[in-house]
């Protein structure tokens, strides 16, 4: 029976844990990415990342996409959660709607979203300049580009935390909000002492899933900004990408690939281990 | 008695005019929110539909006369038609793959609960940790050796492995669920391993193949960095890669780039309005891992 994940395992070791344990090789390594030779130099690319500001500046974005959507995505995802939460079909069509871009290759939403930040004919100009007001560069520096890469997978994926939020909210079911208010707990005190605490399992799952997702963030930097302007925003995947075929760099990028995995585990393996003892709590 | 009615008829009152603000408030931030999450699909709606000479504003629609040229722009020179084909081959393999190989997988480790099975589920699920970049470098490289680069499955066996945790991980939980006695009962009858399988245990399935065929179908068509590496040429390309090649190369023709993202989206669309049950069943599926 058990040759029957097999398949399964091969395939992963193929073409997961085989580049990954290659990669760590790699990163020992000068290596330029075609040339037959390379030469083993320790440590030096890890310790190169500790100095090379390009490197540290996509780590501290890759860590403010992380963190900014996680944050957002929990704090919208919630509101509009309590807000659609119940039946009608007014609420139905706008839960539709709000979740509709969760579908879209983000890909795609960047380049409708650039519509709205571009420069000429953007369209927030147009509402800048009926307004009365002059037209502003949104994409050209370092920390605007960032907050609108954070401000776009927000609104892209905020859909997921909202239907996990509504499940959960389903889950507390209406005795236990019944008995609440009889207890004269109401509106506000009734969210905190009440369904906030019911929703921890909820919360937890939602933000493993987003802050994964931010960290990996690669595709909204690069259909978007390229890493740009200069090197001000670029994220690790998308530095990783730069540095291998761009810059014939494949040890240093291998290096970054390693950091990143290794940032990715540590995070999710803390957040599991937390949802974990909540559960056991429960 | 009418001492006691009057204070009753106040609070409630009182409580009815506060849920008639907070419900202005709550359709305020409904409407809102919906109008935000629109806006997008607007916009790219007007780019795409006015014609070159038309600088009138993106919010306004194309009050001149609309025009389907940047459609045959994106579909000709962004050669749109490969790209479709091209990501529903892709599309269509990885998803294949990924529920016959990911049910297989599942099955043992849902039936046996041994140390070395709860191990393989637990590497199994790791590999959601690996960001795909992070083995860039050395996976397309190997791609390269094998002379396996623009080849249809070496990104549908790539796309596969980066789907499979999460399908085995929705196929084993599932199949915790179906009761033992069908598949005894098949023993007793001699049926063998395959045969139990196959008919006893892969038709039941069915709803959960139904979650994995979405999620997994959605975030192949949709894939794009793996996509754009490993499938680099016009010919393979697929439907992600080729409509960002509208931003840069092509230097920046908005309407065309704006007609090609509206290609892009369409079958999704199309899907979403006969399946949008199933879409959201599939992401609180993946949430509850």
């Amino acid at each position: 029976m058990n040759l029957m994940y097999v398949p399964a395992i091969a395939m992963v070791a193929i073409f997961m844990i085989y580049p990954l344990v290659q990669g760590v090789g790699l990163a020992f390594t000068n290596w330029d990415g075609y040339s037959p030779t390379k030469a083993f130099v320790g440590f030096d690319n890890f310790a190169r990342l500790f100095n090379d500001k390009t490197f540290l500046t996509a780590l501290i974005n890759t860590l403010i996409y992380g963190v900014g959507c996680t944050v957002l995505q929990q704090i919208i995802g919630l509101a509009l959660a309590v807000a659609l939460d119940g039946a009608g079909r007014s609420k139905a069509f706008a839960r539709a709607l709000i979740y509709l871009p969760v579908l879209v290759s983000p890909v795609v939403m960047s380049m409708m979203y650039y519509f709205l930040f571009q420069y000429d004919r953007g369209a927030l100009n147009d509402i800048l300049v009926a307004l009365g007001f002059d037209r502003i560069a949104w994409l050209s520096t370092g920390p605007g580009t960032v907050t609108i890469v954070v401000l776009i997978n927000t609104l892209q994926f905020v859909g997921i935390s909202m239907v996990i939020y509504l499940a959960g909210l389903q889950g507390i079911g209406q005795e236990i909000n019944e008995a609440a208010e009889v207890d004269g707990a109401r509106g506000l005190r009734l969210f905190r002492s009440i369904t906030l605490p019911l929703l921890r399992p909820a919360i937890i799952s939602s933000m493993i899933i987003n802050l994964i997702g931010g960290l990996k963030l690669y595709d909204v930097v690069q259909v978007l900004t390229g890493g740009g302007p200069g090197y001000s925003s670029h994220s690790v995947s998308t530095l990783i990408a730069r540095s291998y075929f761009g810059q014939q760099a494949a040890g240093y990028a291998s290096a970054m690939g390693v950091a990143l995995f290794v940032l990715i585990a540590v995070v999710s393996i803390f957040l599991v281990t937390r949802m974990d003892r909540t559960g056991k709590d429960i | 008695m009418a001492t006691t009615i009057a204070p009753q008829r106040t609070t409630s009152a009182r409580v009815r005019r506060t849920s008639r603000i907070g419900q202005l408030g709550r359709w305020t931030f409904i409407a809102i929110a919906v109008i935000t999450q629109v806006t997008p699909f607007y916009l790219a709606l007007t780019t795409a539909f006015k014609p070159i000479t038309d600088t009138t504003s993106l919010w306004l629609p194309p009050l001149s006369g609309g025009t389907l040229d940047n459609f045959s722009t994106a579909w000709n020179s962004g050669h749109l038609e490969w790209a479709l084909e091209n990501g529903l081959i892709v599309t269509v393999v990885s998803t294949a793959l990924t529920c016959i190989v990911g049910a297989m997988a599942a099955y043992p480790l849902a039936r046996r609960s041994t140390k070395l099975n709860r191990f393989v589920s637990l590497l199994i699920l790791g590999m959601l940790m690996v960001p795909p970049l992070s083995i860039l470098v050395p996976l397309y490289t190997m791609l390269a050796q094998l002379g396996l680069l623009n080849t249809y499955i070496s990104l549908s066996l790539v796309l596969t492995t980066i789907q499979l945790p999460l399908a085995v991980f929705l196929f084993t939980q599932f199949m915790r669920t179906l009761p033992l006695s069908l598949e005894e009962a098949a023993a007793i009858d001699g049926a063998g391993l395959t045969t139990t399988f196959l008919r006893i245990v892969l038709p039941s399935l069915k709803p959960v193949i139904a979650t994995v065929v979405i999620l997994t179908s959605t975030n192949v068509w949709n894939e794009f960095a793996m996509s754009s590496y490993i499938l680099n040429q016009p010919e393979v390309r697929t439907l992600a890669p080729a409509a960002a090649s509208f931003f840069g190369s092509q230097g920046n023709n908005i309407g065309a780039a704006a007609a090609a993202a509206l290609i892009g989206l369409l079958p999704i669309l199309i899907a979403y309005l006969f399946l949008q049950k199933y879409f959201v069943k599939g992401a609180l599926a993946g949430a509850e891992k």
